[in-house]
């Protein structure tokens, strides 16, 4: 199974801002359980949405360099996400240093507030691993290299509009 | 700044990143032992206050590493030795360690993690700023 819950980013502000959406489309296994008739997307999984995007925002202020690891979250939720919809996810560094960083990000429906949270990151570095691992950059890589590329390509396609 | 103002900004801090009650974050409370914080509550609380304070709390500054790790030069038999009590002075000339000094067992050094240790590390660096 694959583990990505945003679809693509629109804007990507390295070190200051990402933003991404999610499709949330009824073929989506999960909407058959939850619930049958009344397909809600599952709250964890619009977090993980937003922790991705903002784990990559963090990953790429120090060029995937170091392991990001979620290390806490809170959030609020305001309404329930249904298949049909598509979420824009918009997270914003609040503090960023050699050990973690600080995200405050937003889910929303077109003008709705679907939820509102707050995430830690922690800067986990190949000094805070067992000693004999085979990979230590275990965060950006596999599956998530696509997200990065595409982030890349966002950013760059940004500051190219800047500079014109 | 007050002991007290800093105090009231610190409470602050605190009920947000612990997620406590006001009343619960007094002077005398312990991080870990009363308020429930865990390991990364302390990196998410520095974050906090280097925001709150405007100012720049560097790592291991005010929660230092050096004696918890247990490092032989410091710690015997799971107890701080001598010089591991001088070392934590000089590393922590803010802690409170008169009752530490009685029982300085390793495993009872998060006591000295305290809502005042806090406050009174901000004093000395507000009034050095």
């Amino acid at each position: 199974m694959r583990w990505t819950w945003i679809d693509s980013f629109t804007a990507f502000e390295s070190g200051r801002r990402a933003v991404a959406v999610k499709n949330l489309s009824l073929a989506e296994d999960h909407f058959a359980d939850h619930f049958p008739g009344f397909p809600v997307m599952p709250a964890p999984l619009i977090l993980e949405g937003l922790a991705q995007t903002g784990g990559i925002l963090v990953g790429e202020a120090n060029k995937y360099e170091k392991n990001v690891v979620l290390a806490k979250m809170s959030a609020k939720f305001h309404r329930e996400a249904i298949a049909g919809e598509q979420l824009t996810y918009t997270t914003t560094i609040l503090d960023l240093n050699e050990t973690g960083a600080r995200v405050s990000g937003t889910a929303y429906s077109g003008a709705d507030l679907i939820a509102e949270t707050e995430i830690m990151f922690a800067h986990v570095t190949a000094a805070h691993l067992p000693a004999g691992l085979p990979d230590t950059k275990f965060v950006f890589s596999g599956e998530l290299t696509h997200l990065l590329r595409m982030a890349e390509a966002t950013a760059r396609g940004e500051s190219e509009a800047e500079a014109n | 700044m007050s002991y007290d103002d800093i105090l009231a900004k610190v409470r602050t801090t605190l009920v947000d990143a612990l997620n406590v009650d006001d009343n619960e974050v007094t002077p005398t409370a312990r991080l870990k032992g009363d308020l429930n914080a865990e390991s990364i509550d302390f990196l998410d609380i520095v974050f906090r206050l280097e925001r709150q304070f405007n100012l720049k709390i560097p790592r291991e500054e005010l929660f230092p590493e050096s004696i918890f790790s247990g490092d032989p030069k410091f710690v015997n038999d799971g107890k701080v030795n001598a010089d591991g009590l001088i070392e934590l002075q000089t590393r922590m000339p803010y802690a409170d360690l008169s009752d530490f000094r009685k029982d300085p067992r390793l495993d009872k050094i998060e006591d000295l993690f305290t809502v005042d240790l806090i406050v009174r590390y901000l004093e000395s660096k507000v009034a050095n700023k």
